[in-house]
């Protein structure tokens, strides 16, 4: 590996003066974010564009819009279509026949990224015959990942992963009926597409947009301190109509949170809540 | 409960549960570190090795998740399908980004968070596998001083891991599996 550095380690002190520098020149504030694993992607970062730290200070100070492509380096966008399968079957099962009695259903899913989540939650609303009346937001820091979810286009080469997750949700149908395979790709239907609208909010600046009967915001809070945490779900929770639902990752929860005495659990391993006050 | 000064790290692969198992077990009722172990498993398992482990030694095992404080006399593994890091403030992160050597949990991202916040207060173990996951990770605990230990290649069931972590490493001790087991068994 000529030229890369192997094993790069940067000082907590450097990330400090890193976030405070894009806190001067920009929007962004990472203030907030978890130390050790944001650390861990700016030295990905200076390792795969070889820089240094000077360099990278550098440059956040002199050139223009740099920001934008640093921030969205930053952040994680791995995700899947159905990730964790039977986080959908609960949906199914414990949260879609409540949403049944509403005659319009705004959802939000925050932090969706590549439009994965937002896919197949419109797909679980068509089988449970509400995609009528549904509507799906899509938000996301990153313009890059947005772009891709406005698309709805992905490589084939993933279906078949995502193909054994939906098979695990019980699905009413196949899932290549939810997609047109185009040479090397998949789009996914424009029934689908046309129920989710992609846009950027920031979680940490930006505030409630609507009011919504579901919020999902999974593998999000995970790079957030608790402090930061604390802050978004407020968010959540005043963007919450009354006996609205709130979808956390499956390794995620308001246990350490006051704010769960306004909610009840709907599922403990999927950690579905109920906004009850 | 107290947050925990010292850390006792354990990465395994392919070949190493039974050890894990066996180490556990012989653990004392109580005991000032705290053991966070990465153990590559397949997803579908998620939590039932801690589940059963903790049900049958009656002790504090658990899945690591986000935020959690990391306190003495407390086993920790990590969760299935996540990395697992370790924050300044002595909590456990999570994060889902890309797997490191095919592996998420991967053993070199916790030990090299570890390394950085525990310092010489950083002891850790490196068992059987059929992969190099954790050997960059035991280089960087030996540079911020801490210990380092690998399992014997020659009675690791499978020495692929054990052989990657002595050669990526300066002064590694290397331990029979009878010595792992008895330093658990006298720790306090
Ligand atoms: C790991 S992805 C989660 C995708 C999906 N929800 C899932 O569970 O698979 C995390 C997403 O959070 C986004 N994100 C990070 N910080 C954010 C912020 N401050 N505001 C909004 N989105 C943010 C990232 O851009 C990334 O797309």
């Amino acid at each position: 590996m000529a030229g890369l550095k192997e094993n790069l380690i940067i000082e907590f002190q450097d990330l400090e003066e890193i976030i405070y520098l894009l806190q001067n020149v920009s929007e962004y504030d990472l203030s907030g974010y978890s130390k050790s694993s944001l650390k861990r992607r700016v030295e990905r970062f200076l390792q795969v564009q070889n820089m240094d730290i000077v360099d990278l200070k550098n440059t956040i100070i002199n050139v223009k819009d740099f920001q934008h492509y640093f921030i969205q380096e930053l952040v994680v966008n791995v995700t899947e279509m159905f990730r964790d399968p039977h986080f959908y079957v609960s949906l199914k099962k414990n949260v879609i026949p409540y949403l049944k009695t509403y005659p319009q259903i705004r959802l939000w899913s925050a932090g969706s990224s590549t439009g994965e989540e937002a896919y197949s939650t419109a797909i679980v609303l068509n089988e449970s015959e509400i995609l009528e009346r549904s509507f799906i937001y899509g938000t996301d820091i990153s313009p890059r990942a947005l772009d891709i979810a406005r698309k709805g286009v992905y490589p084939l080469s993933k279906i078949k992963s995502y193909t054994e997750n939906y098979l695990q949700t019980q699905p009413t149908s196949d899932f290549s009926s939810h997609y047109t395979a185009m040479y090397d790709a998949a789009i996914i239907n424009k029934e689908y597409r046309n129920k989710v609208l992609f846009s950027t909010h920031n979680l940490v600046t930006d505030n409630a947009f609507n009011e919504f009967q579901l919020i999902m915001c999974r593998n999000v809070m995970i790079y957030f301190d608790k402090e930061l945490q604390r802050r978004v779900l407020n968010l959540f929770y005043d963007s919450l109509s009354l006996f609205g639902f709130l979808c956390l990752g499956s390794k995620e929860s308001l246990y350490a949170h006051d704010i769960k005495n306004n909610f009840k659990v709907i599922d403990k391993q999927y950690n579905i809540y109920q906004k009850i006050k | 409960m107290q947050l925990a000064s010292n850390i006792i790290l354990i990465g395994g692969s392919a070949g190493s549960y039974t050890l894990i198992a066996e180490l556990l077990e012989q653990l004392p009722s109580y005991f000032d570190t705290a053991i966070c172990i990465v153990l590559h498993r397949n997803r579908q398992y998620d939590t039932q090795i801690e589940k059963s482990l903790s049900r049958k030694l009656k002790k504090n095992i658990v899945s690591a998740f986000d935020k959690l404080d990391i306190c003495k006399n407390h086993v920790y593994f990590a969760p299935a399908g996540y990395h697992l890091l370790i924050e300044p403030d002595f909590t456990f992160s999570i994060d889902s980004s890309e797997h490191i050597n095919y592996s998420r949990p991967s053993i070199d991202v916790l030990f090299e968070t570890a390394a950085q916040i525990y310092k010489e207060k950083c002891t850790a173990f490196l068992l059987s596998g059929a992969n190099t996951d954790g050997a960059k990770g035991l280089r960087i605990i030996e540079e911020f001083g801490g210990r380092i230990i690998i399992q014997d290649p020659e009675v690791a069931p499978i020495r692929t891991m054990p052989l990657a972590g002595k050669r990526e490493t300066l002064n590694p001790e290397i331990w029979t599996d009878s010595k792992i087991v008895s330093y658990f068994n006298t720790l306090n």
